[in-house]
């Protein structure tokens, strides 16, 4: 692999009016690596991945992806690199189909000069195979998505990242307002996605959740970064003493 | 529903279903149904239009407007839906970037157009001019049974069936007004597909209100008034959500069916005229009754 990472933000400040919401934070992730982001509610976390998704662009900071530094105008680039986000409650619209969810903006279709026509035997198609990489058994691509569980619609976000050849996935909080055995099967998908080389940055304020699956942790807090460790070098108790910290 | 609705205007009075009759509601029908399917559509990618029936009055009276200050016929109608798209992209600048709910930009506009239509015509109707003949025929010429009107509605459903159902855009509208941040960080710009839809709604009310005007031979200030709400009453009548997200362009064909047709029977059962907005007003909640027992039942049944 590579030498130089995936993605680093470096010395990234986000001011929303007078408020600060992030101040000169450094994030990277290597290849193959999954990098948990903890903190408090407020802490930033979630201001992070919209800097890194392309919702907002930072005030002050550059982004720096596979070497190159870039700019983001819209989250369409951030995909067109390779950077998928999936939020808590996943990008998903219930009143649509899972096949039809999985392709908004990338739809297939037939051209005939200028019209193109959806292809819609190709979307069931791929869909299927897609939920199928995720070890995910769906009765048909035609189910609504508000038929299904919480997990199984983190699944299809996950499903279409990965179908789609995402470089790295952007996860947050994803295992809210999910079961334990539904959390579970995320955190079984996170590590799946690794093993075919796509990394993660997983952001959650449920330690449990990531340390067991996280290469590296970092943790924000009011803003700041105030702690990165490889997991050898910290523990649970370590970390939960630090986001509380005040 | 609808046949529902059919069975029971039949039973009150049989010359409800004659050939005559008949004709009548397929002359009528489309220009309420091509107006709803614009309304329809936006609806669908989650805004309102309440400026449809006054840009429904204003289209034809701009263009007989043009065509007596001695333009080209065609081309006056043509400037006249232009017109309308232009009301519409305004609609959707106000609404898009200032942020205000559509239901307050297109009151506002509602308001206003009708107001333009008022002193542009000091509230009389202009005449049909002959030279406008050409124009009729296309628009409303007899063809054997039908009128034109109803192959144009024909084809204007075929089409918007095909771009909500098998085009990219279609999908767009539908995760648009299903979950805007979600569409929007997949790549797809709300703001974007809201006003072209914006823009569709007012170029087919426009398309609407010259139907009429052709048809009746007559350019009425008091053209539409109402029709907004009825448009939203089509769309809601046949399965669109006013919370956007959900909706069907063959579902706003019967939704505008069963009020054409409620209208006409109720005339041919004798009723007064008021009884009108009185039996759309119960249609509508009966609809939405319905749509909400069956999707219960359809959850339980899984």
């Amino acid at each position: 692999m590579s030498k130089l990472p995936l993605v680093k933000l470096v010395n990234i400040h986000k001011w929303f009016g007078r408020v600060c919401a992030l101040e000169g934070v450094d994030l990277s992730a290597d290849y193959n690596e999954i990098v948990g982001l903890v903190g408090d509610n407020g802490a930033g976390k979630s201001t992070l991945i919209k800097i890194l998704s392309g919702v907002y662009p930072p005030d002050k900071g550059e982004i720096r992806w596979e070497g190159q530094k870039i700019n983001f105008s819209s989250p369409k680039n951030a995909i067109e690199l390779g950077i998928e986000t999936i939020h808590q409650e996943a990008a998903l619209v219930n009143r649509m189909n899972i096949m039809r969810n999985i392709f908004i903006g990338r739809e297939p279709v037939i051209r005939f000069g200028p019209v193109g026509w959806l292809n819609v035997k190709k979307m069931a198609r791929e869909s299927m195979k897609a939920l199928q990489g995720v070890a995910l058994h769906l009765r048909s691509p035609e189910a609504l998505v508000e038929e299904l569980s919480g997990g199984q619609r983190q699944g299809v976000a996950i499903a279409r990242a990965m179908y789609f050849k995402t470089k790295l996935l952007l996860l947050d909080e994803p295992t809210n307002n999910l079961s334990v055995k539904e959390s579970k099967r995320i955190l079984r998908f996170v590590t799946e996605l690794k093993n075919q080389g796509i990394s993660s940055v997983f952001i959650t304020h449920n330690l449990y959740h990531v340390y067991p699956i996280a290469d590296k942790i970092i943790v924000l807090s009011h803003g700041k970064k105030v702690g990165e460790f490889k997991k050898e070098e910290t523990s649970i108790d370590n970390l939960t003493e630090l986001i509380t910290l005040k | 529903m609808l046949g529902a609705a059919i069975l029971v205007f039949y039973m009150i009075s049989p010359p409800f279903l004659s050939m005559g009759n008949i004709q009548i509601i397929l002359q009528i029908a489309p220009e309420l149904g091509i107006l709803v399917t614009g309304v329809t559509l936006l609806m669908i990618s989650g805004e309102f239009d309440l400026s449809v029936g006054s840009v429904f009055a204003l289209c034809p009276i701009i263009n007989i407007m043009l065509i007596s200050s001695g333009w080209n016929v065609c081309l006056s109608a043509i400037s006249a839906l232009i017109a309308c798209c232009g009301i519409g992209a305004l609609n959707a600048a106000v609404t898009l970037k200032l942020r205000i709910p559509s239901f307050i930009t297109t009151l506002g506009a509602m308001m206003i157009w009708r107001g333009v239509v008022l002193l542009i015509t000091g509230g009389w109707p202009f005449p049909f001019l002959e030279k406008a003949i050409s124009l009729k025929e296309l628009l409303v010429g007899e063809a054997g049974l039908i009128r034109l009107s109803l192959i144009w509605y024909g084809i204007i459903v075929l089409v918007f069936w095909i771009i909500l159902e098998r085009s990219r855009f279609g999908n767009w509208i539908f995760a648009v007004g299903g979950n805007p941040r979600g569409a929007r960080s997949l790549g797809v710009n709300p703001d974007m597909v809201k006003a072209v839809n914006f823009v569709i709604a007012s170029f087919l009310a426009g398309l609407s209100g010259l139907i009429q005007a052709y048809r009746l031979e007559a350019f009425l200030p008091s053209a539409g008034v109402g029709l907004e709400l009825d448009a939203i009453a089509s769309s809601v009548i046949g399965g669109a959500s006013l919370a956007g997200g959900v909706g069907t362009v063959i579902g706003s064909v019967t939704g505008s069916f069963l009020i054409r047709i409620i209208d006409n029977g109720l005339v041919l059962a004798g009723a007064p005229g008021y009884w009108f907005r009185v039996f759309v007003g119960i249609v509508l909640v009966i609809a939405l009754t319905l749509n909400r027992i069956i999707e219960t039942k359809v959850h339980k049944m899984r």
